[in-house]
C-alpha cells in the first residue's frame, strides 16, 4: 500500500520536472523579443480592431507606430485627440491635430421621396442587391436599404430607420473608422468634417443621371442645374457628372446654398431655425423630411 | 398589375421544404408506433403522447419567453424529437421522467445551440442517454411484449432485452448458443416482427425497415449511412463471431436486436448532426458501426447504439473538414 | 442514356409553347438597340443621331479581341442615340431608330433557297463570323468568331452542339432543331471547317423526341455529324456538363473547354453561322420564346433585335392580370425584369411571365444541413459552406473552397429545403473574389 503511494507520488513529480524542463527550453527556443512600447501603445488603443487606420487592427497599429516611429501618417480615426497625445508622449512624438470626422450617408431617397417600384426579393444584401437591379426605387445610385453598413459597424453607430427606410449615423457614437464606406456598394456613405456642433451642409445626393431621369426616381434627387455652385461665395461646390459636391474643407457652413436648391438635395444638420423668410425655408424643409 | 418581383435566380423551387421532410419522418414512424402499440398496449401510446407533447411545450415556451423570437413550433422538428424520444425509452417510465427527458432533449440539446440546424448531437438521444445515465434502473426495466388483449398477462411483468439476455448470460460465463437455445430467449423471428422486450420504437425491424424504405424513396434520407452502418456493424461482428461463435453473438443478431434498425435508419441519418458529403456520411456510417459493436460487446451496457451515433456525431464537424465532395474537374496534384 | 454524372436536378419542364411553330413578330415602330450586346470590351458606335440606315448596316464595331459587331435590324432613322434602362434597370447606351419599312442591306441574300455548298476557306469564316456580329445565342452572348479561332499549342477535336435545352419552359431551340433543320446542319458543317475538327456531336435532352427523330434522320446525310440524345437532367446545357456527358472529359478547374479538345456551340448559334456566311446577313433578328402559365399564347417568336419586350408579350396575348415577375431567359439562370420596356437583344433566349403566387420565394428557415445542395451541385462544390462564408465575408477561405468553379445554375437552391438564398450569395462572393483576384494581379 505505502510502495504504490510512494510511486505514483514519485513517478507523478517525475513526470512534472520533466515537463517543467521540456517547457523551460521550448520556451526559449521560441521566444519572441518584442518591444515593450507596442504594449503601451496597443494598452491606449481603444481595441476594436476596426481596421479604420488601414491596418490589420489594434496590435498591427501598435506594432506599426513602433516601427516606423512616426505619428504623421499613422492615426487612428477612432481613438480621441487626447489618446493620440497620450501615445504620441509614450512614444516622445508629436501628435498631429487633426479635426474629427464623421461618416454622413449621402442619400435622402426614402420611402416617400423615391417610392418602391419593384419589390426586391433576395438576399438582404446590398452588395448583391446592387449587382442585380438597379433597386426597389429604380434610382441607380441611390441607397438600397438592406443595411450592409449597419453589419459593418462595429460601434453600433447606425440603423436603418424603419419609416424612412435609410441608415441614420449617431452623432454620439459615429467614430469615423470608414467601415461602412468600404461596405457601402454604392459609395453613398463619405467621411466628413463632424463640423463644430455637428453643423454640416452637405449634397444628399450620388446620383450622376441627368436632371429628368434622376427626379423621375426620387423627388430629392440632385439634378445638376448649377444653382448652388453659382450662389456659393466660397467656390466650396463643384458639379460633375450632373452631381454638386460640397468640398467641406472649403465649406464655411454659410447656409446660402440650401435655400436655392430647387429639389431639396441640400442639407443642413443641427443649425438653429432660420429668421429670414421663413415661409420659404419652411417649404423647403418639409420636401427635405417629407 | 401589382409591382414586379425582382430577385435573383432561380425562380423555381423544388417541392422540398424543412416541413416536409419532418412530417416525412414522422409518417415513416407510424409502422412502429403500431407495432408498439400492439405489443405494449396503451402505456406506448401514452409515452408517445407525453414526450411529443412536452417536447412541443418546450420549443414553445423557450421559442416564446425565452428568446422571444419567431415561432417554429410547427416546422416538425419537435415532433420528430418527440416521437424519436418516446421509441427510445421503456413504454413503462414514469411521465416525469418523459418530461425530463424531453426538456433536456429540447432545451439543452436543441434551443441551447441555437435551435433547428444547429444542434451538434442529435437531441433525442441526447435525452435518452441523459436518462439512461440518471435513472438507469427504470430505463432499463422494459416491460415484457404481449399481443394487444391477450388474456391471461398482467401489465406489471418486467424483463431484460434481446440483448440484455446474451450480455448477462456471457458475463454468467454461459455460451452464446446455450442463451438463444434457453426459453424466453426472443429468437430472430420475434425480433423481426417486434415481440421481444425493449424501447418503444426499437422492438420490429420490420416496421422499422418500411418506414426506412418510405424515406428513401421520399429521398429524406440516402443509403451512404445505413450502408456503411449496417455494412461496417456486419462485417465486425461477423468477424468476432467468425473467431468465436461460442463467445460473440453472431452477425444477424446483431442486426436485429435492440436498437440498431432504429438507429440506423432513423438516428443516424439525422441531417442536421450527421456529415455532408457523401464520402463523409460513409466514414461517419463505419465509424459509427464499428463503435457500436465494440461497445456491445466489450462495454458495459448491453446496447451501444446510441452512443455509437453520439461519438460520431461529434466527429461531424472533423469529418465535414475532411472529406469533401469530388469536385468536378479537379487536377491531381503533380508530383 | 448519356448524362453528365454528379449533381443536377429536374425542375418541372412546363415547354408549354413546344408545339408552337415559329412565327415573325411584326416590325415595332420604334428599336432601342444597346450598342454592346456580348461579353467582353464594348463596341464603338459608328452611326449619328438623324443617320439613315438600312436594315443589317453596321451601327457599333468591336475593335477589341473579345467583342463583336451590331447591326441596325430595321430600316429607318436613327432618332437618338440615348441611355435607355436595360433588364437590371440600370442605364446603358442605345440607339433608337424610328422604323420606316424594311429595307435590307444589299449584301444580304435574301432569297429563300438554302445553298449547301462552303466556298469559303477557313479564314474566310472566321473573318465573316466576326464581321456579322455572331454571338453565342445560348445566353452567354461570347463572340462565335473567338471560339473558332483555337489558342495555340491546343487543338480541337469535337464539336459539340448543344440543343439540350434543359432550362424549363423554353422551347426556341427546339423549333428552330425542328423547323430550320438543314440551315443548322450546314452552319454546323461551317463551324467544323472554320475550326477543322471532323466530328459533330449534337446533344438533345430525351424530351424532345421528334427533334431527335428530325434530326438524326437528316444528320445521316451529313459525314461526321452525330445526334446524341441526352437524359432529361438539368444544368446539362451548360458547357462542362454537356462535354461531360457526350463525351466524358471533365473540364478543368479554371480551364476552357478547349483544354479536352472541345468546342461547345449553340444551335442558334450554328443557324447565325450558316446565315452570316451563306447568306451574308448579320444577326440582327433571333427566336425568343415568349411564355408563362397564365399567357394566352405562349409563342416561339422571330424578333428583331432592339424590339421591346412589351411588343412580345402583346403578341402573346398581353400581359395576364395576376403577373408578378417578368423573367428574361428561363426560370433557373434567367434574370428578372424591372421594367417592360427595355429591348430583346443577342442574348434574350425567352421571355417567361409568372403569376404572383409563383414570384415570391418561400420564406428563409434555418439550415437543417440536409445537404441537399450538395449533392445536386454539378461542380461538386458544397454551396452551403460557400454561402456562409461568402455571407460572413471570408472571401480568401470561399476562394480555396473554388467558389469560382461554380457555374450559377441554382441548382442549389432550388433544392434547398429551408429556401435559403445559396446561389445569391454565391454570386456575391463569385463577384468579390474576383475582385481580389483582379486586384492580386495589378500588385
Amino acid at each position: 500500500m505505502d510502495n504504490t503511494l510512494l510511486f505514483a507520488v514519485i513517478s507523478l513529480s517525475a513526470i512534472g520536472v520533466i515537463s517543467a524542463i521540456i517547457l523551460y527550453f521550448v520556451a526559449q527556443k521560441f521566444r519572441v523579443i518584442e518591444d515593450p512600447r507596442i504594449d503601451i501603445v496597443a494598452e491606449l488603443l481603444p481595441g476594436a480592431n476596426c481596421g479604420g487606420c488601414g491596418l490589420a487592427g489594434c496590435r498591427a497599429f501598435a506594432e506599426e507606430v513602433v516601427r516606423t516611429e512616426d505619428l504623421s501618417k499613422l492615426n487612428c480615426p477612432v481613438s480621441s485627440s487626447e489618446a493620440m497625445k497620450q501615445i504620441a508622449a509614450a512614444m516622445g512624438l508629436e501628435a498631429a491635430e487633426r479635426d474629427p470626422m464623421i461618416a454622413v450617408v449621402r442619400c435622402s431617397g426614402s420611402r416617400v421621396n423615391a417610392p418602391q417600384k419593384v419589390i426586391y426579393d433576395s438576399a438582404v444584401s446590398c452588395a448583391f442587391a446592387h449587382s442585380l437591379s438597379s433597386g426597389e426605387s429604380g434610382c441607380p445610385n441611390g441607397c438600397l436599404g438592406y443595411g450592409d453598413c449597419v453589419v459593418s459597424c462595429k460601434f453600433d453607430a447606425i440603423y436603418i430607420d424603419s419609416v424612412t427606410g435609410l441608415p441614420v449615423v449617431s452623432d454620439e457614437h459615429c467614430v469615423a473608422c470608414g467601415a461602412c464606406v468600404t461596405a457601402c456598394p454604392r459609395s453613398i456613405i463619405e467621411l466628413r468634417l463632424k463640423g463644430k456642433k455637428d453643423r454640416r451642409i452637405y449634397v444628399s445626393c450620388v446620383n450622376t443621371e441627368k436632371g429628368g431621369p434622376a427626379k423621375k426616381n426620387c423627388a430629392v434627387a440632385c439634378i445638376g442645374c448649377g444653382k448652388c455652385v453659382k450662389e456659393c461665395p466660397y467656390e466650396a461646390i463643384t458639379l460633375v457628372n450632373n452631381l454638386a459636391y460640397i468640398d467641406y474643407n472649403k465649406c464655411r457652413l454659410c447656409r446660402k446654398c440650401e435655400p436655392v436648391c430647387p429639389t431639396g438635395a441640400i442639407l443642413e444638420t443641427n443649425f438653429p431655425p432660420r429668421k429670414e423668410k421663413p415661409a420659404e425655408s419652411a417649404s423647403v424643409a418639409d420636401t427635405a423630411e417629407a | 398589375m401589382s409591382l414586379l418581383t425582382v430577385s435573383g435566380s432561380p425562380h423555381v423551387h423544388g417541392h422540398q421544404n424543412v416541413k416536409s421532410i419532418m412530417y416525412g419522418v414522422v409518417v415513416a414512424m407510424i409502422p412502429a408506433i403500431f407495432v408498439s402499440v400492439y405489443f405494449f398496449g396503451l402505456d406506448a401510446a401514452r409515452v408517445i403522447f407525453i414526450s411529443v407533447a412536452a417536447c412541443l411545450f418546450f420549443v414553445w415556451i423557450i421559442q416564446k419567453y425565452l428568446l422571444k423570437g419567431p415561432l417554429t413550433i410547427n416546422d416538425g422538428s419537435a415532433l420528430v424529437t418527440g416521437v424519436l424520444l418516446a421509441f427510445n425509452v421503456p413504454s413503462n417510465l414514469p411521465v416525469w421522467m418523459i418530461v425530463v427527458g424531453a426538456l433536456v432533449s429540447i432545451g439543452i440539446a436543441k434551443m441551447s445551440f441555437g435551435g433547428l440546424g444547429k444542434n451538434p448531437f442529435n437531441p433525442a438521444l441526447i435525452g435518452r442517454v441523459f436518462l439512461l445515465i440518471s435513472f438507469p434502473v427504470q430505463m432499463t426495466s422494459w416491460p415484457v411484449p404481449k399481443a394487444l388483449f391477450a388474456p391471461g398477462v398482467t401489465d406489471a411483468v418486467t424483463g431484460p432485452t434481446t440483448l440484455g439476455i446474451l450480455k448477462e448470460g456471457l458475463n454468467a460465463g454461459k455460451s452464446v448458443q446455450e442463451l438463444m437455445g434457453s426459453s424466453g430467449f426472443p429468437g430472430y423471428m420475434n425480433d423481426m416482427i417486434g415481440a421481444q422486450g425493449g424501447s418503444v420504437g426499437e422492438i420490429s425491424a420490420i416496421a422499422l425497415l418500411l418506414g426506412a424504405a418510405y424515406m428513401y424513396f421520399r429521398k429524406i434520407i440516402t443509403w451512404h449511412i445505413p450502408v456503411a452502418y449496417t455494412g461496417s456493424a456486419f462485417v465486425f461482428s461477423g468477424i468476432l463471431w467468425l473467431v468465436d461463435p461460442a463467445r460473440f453473438i453472431d452477425p444477424v443478431m446483431h442486426m436485429l436486436a435492440g436498437g440498431m434498425i432504429l438507429g440506423v435508419f432513423f438516428m443516424a441519418t439525422d441531417m442536421v448532426s450527421s456529415p455532408m458529403s457523401p464520402r463523409g456520411q460513409l466514414v461517419f456510417g463505419v465509424g459509427a458501426g464499428l463503435l457500436t459493436i465494440l461497445i456491445r460487446v466489450w462495454g458495459a451496457y448491453p446496447e451501444g447504439v446510441s452512443f455509437a451515433i453520439l461519438i460520431m456525431n461529434a466527429f461531424t464537424p472533423l469529418i465535414n473538414r475532411s472529406f469533401k465532395p469530388k469536385r468536378f474537374g479537379e487536377v491531381p496534384a503533380k508530383s | 442514356m448519356k448524362t453528365f454524372k454528379s449533381g443536377g436536378v429536374h425542375p418541372e419542364e412546363n415547354k408549354l409553347s413546344a408545339g408552337a411553330a415559329i412565327e415573325a413578330l411584326p416590325l415595332p415602330e420604334k428599336v432601342f438597340i444597346p450598342v454592346s450586346q456580348s461579353l467582353g470590351a464594348p463596341s464603338k458606335l459608328i452611326v449619328e443621331k438623324g443617320a439613315v440606315v438600312k436594315t443589317g448596316q453596321l451601327l457599333a464595331k468591336g475593335e477589341a479581341f473579345i467583342s463583336s459587331n451590331v447591326h441596325s435590324s430595321v430600316s429607318g432613322k436613327v432618332s437618338r442615340i440615348e441611355e435607355i434602362t436595360d433588364t437590371s434597370g440600370y442605364r446603358r447606351t442605345a440607339v433608337v431608330i424610328d422604323v420606316e419599312g424594311d429595307e435590307w442591306d444589299g449584301q444580304i441574300d435574301c432569297s429563300r433557297e438554302i445553298k449547301a455548298e462552303i466556298t469559303l476557306s477557313r479564314e474566310e469564316i472566321v473573318k465573316k463570323i466576326n464581321e456579322m456580329g455572331v454571338v453565342g445565342l445560348g445566353g452567354a452572348t461570347f463572340p462565335s468568331h473567338v471560339k473558332l479561332m483555337v489558342p495555340e499549342g491546343k487543338k480541337a477535336e469535337n464539336l459539340l452542339i448543344n440543343g439540350v435545352e434543359c432550362e424549363p419552359y423554353l422551347t426556341s431551340d427546339h423549333r428552330l432543331m425542328l423547323e430550320r433543320s438543314r440551315e443548322m446542319l450546314i452552319g454546323i458543317q461551317i463551324l467544323m471547317k472554320g475550326q477543322d475538327v471532323k466530328k459533330a456531336y449534337i446533344g438533345i435532352e430525351k424530351n424532345k423526341p421528334d427533334a431527335i427523330d428530325h434530326l438524326k434522320k437528316l444528320a445521316a446525310e451529313y459525314p461526321g455529324i452525330e445526334v446524341v440524345p441526352l437524359k432529361v437532367k438539368y444544368p446539362q446545357g451548360g458547357e462542362k456538363q454537356l462535354i461531360k456527358a457526350i463525351t466524358g472529359r471533365e473540364v478543368p478547374s479554371g480551364k476552357l473547354p478547349i483544354e479536352v479538345g472541345c468546342v461547345v456551340n449553340n444551335v442558334g448559334t450554328a443557324l447565325a453561322v450558316y446565315e452570316a456566311v451563306q447568306k451574308n446577313k448579320p444577326l440582327f433578328e433571333r427566336v425568343v420564346t415568349v411564355t408563362g402559365k397564365s399567357l394566352k399564347k405562349p409563342s416561339n417568336l422571330l424578333v428583331r433585335i432592339g424590339t421591346p419586350v412589351n411588343k412580345l408579350i402583346d403578341f402573346a396575348g398581353g400581359l395576364p392580370g395576376d403577373t408578378g415577375k417578368v423573367i428574361n431567359g428561363g426560370p433557373m439562370m434567367g434574370k428578372a425584369l424591372t421594367t417592360l420596356e427595355v429591348p430583346v437583344v443577342k442574348g434574350t433566349s425567352g421571355i417567361l411571365v409568372m403569376p404572383e403566387k409563383e414570384s415570391k420565394r418561400m420564406p428563409v428557415v434555418n439550415c437543417i444541413r440536409c445537404a441537399r445542395c450538395i449533392s445536386v451541385c454539378p461542380m461538386g462544390l458544397e454551396p452551403v459552406l460557400l454561402a456562409q462564408l461568402s455571407e460572413n465575408q471570408m472571401f480568401e477561405n470561399a476562394e480555396n473552397e473554388r467558389i469560382l468553379d461554380c457555374i450559377e445554375c441554382g441548382s442549389c437552391h432550388f433544392t434547398c429545403p429551408a429556401g435559403r438564398p445559396l446561389l445569391d450569395y454565391l454570386r456575391l462572393g463569385k463577384n468579390k473574389v474576383g475582385i481580389i483576384i483582379r486586384n492580386r494581379g495589378k500588385k
